[in-house]
């Protein structure tokens, strides 16, 4: 990896079913993520993803650049808005791009964008990984 | 009500030991995007333990989950996790704020392996909007 070197951008798609399967697999059974009453009765639109679910699809295309999973040293994001996730078959999909910024000591940091639609659904995301 | 200012600087039990299987990382990989081939498990594996460590923190305090959204979340770690590892999470409550009525409650969970050494350190902002927010 060198600096300025634009990673290839992933698309991953998110249904209320992979919402049920994320549920299961990290133990996070907030009713937010499942349930439209839940979630709209504590002023949210409708169903969103977990916030760890985008930040995990954005894991998984870091490790798809870097040769696989072990490799990244830090990551760190802010969820600044809601992946609203409809009660259909298609349901939306992520969009995870990333340029490396520096390479330094065998490290190379890695700036992200994250979007749903047209919109940026992490606030400034970043990985540092190791080469 | 707002959560209690005297929270913070406060360190929870630590959860009991997590055996990691190359089981629940296939399970794991495959909720998210990925494909378990062996080895270390994907990078926001440890929210699992975070997690639990979290939902009894919660409890303890007596906050509902449903209120809670996910603002910020970090990991560091000092070396990868792999199958086999016995991981325990332990929650500090860091900072603690109030904005329009929610609270940000700045946690810090730190990952150690059975022989107690650092695997991972997880920081989380959760945004609570009280009831009568």
């Amino acid at each position: 990896m060198n600096p300025g070197d634009e990673l290839e951008t992933r698309t991953f798609s998110i249904t209320r079913g992979d919402l049920v399967r994320y549920a299961g697999a990290s133990g996070d059974f907030n009713p937010i993520h499942w349930s439209e009453r839940v979630a709209t009765s504590v002023g949210l639109p409708g169903v969103i993803a977990h916030g760890m679910l985008t930040l995990a699809l954005t894991a998984s295309a870091i490790d798809g650049w870097v040769g696989g999973p072990g490799r990244v040293v830090e990551l760190a994001c802010k969820f600044t808005k809601p992946v609203v996730v409809p009660d259909d078959d298609t349901g939306v999909d992520l969009v995870v791009a990333g340029t490396v910024s520096s390479v330094e000591d065998g490290l190379a940091t890695i700036a992200l964008t994250v979007t749903c639609g047209d919109q940026k659904v992490l606030g400034a995301p970043k990985a540092v990984v190791r080469g | 009500m707002p959560i209690d200012q005297s929270l913070v600087g406060r360190a929870f039990p630590p959860t009991a030991p997590y055996p990691v299987t190359e089981g629940k990382l296939r399970e794991f990989a495959a909720a998210t995007g990925g494909e378990y081939a062996g080895g270390p498990a994907p990078a926001t594996f440890p929210i699992v333990m975070a997690f639990e460590a979290m939902n009894a923190f919660l409890e303890s305090e007596q906050v509902d989950l449903f209120r809670i959204v996910h603002g910020e979340q970090r990991f560091a770690y000092e070396r990868p996790i792999q199958p086999g590892d016995e991981l325990t999470a332990t929650l500090t409550v860091d900072t603690l704020r109030q904005i329009g009525g929610a609270d940000l409650i700045g946690t810090r969970s730190e990952i150690t392996d059975a022989d107690g050494a650092l695997v991972c350190t997880t920081r989380a902002t959760l945004v609570h909007k009280g009831a009568d927010a």
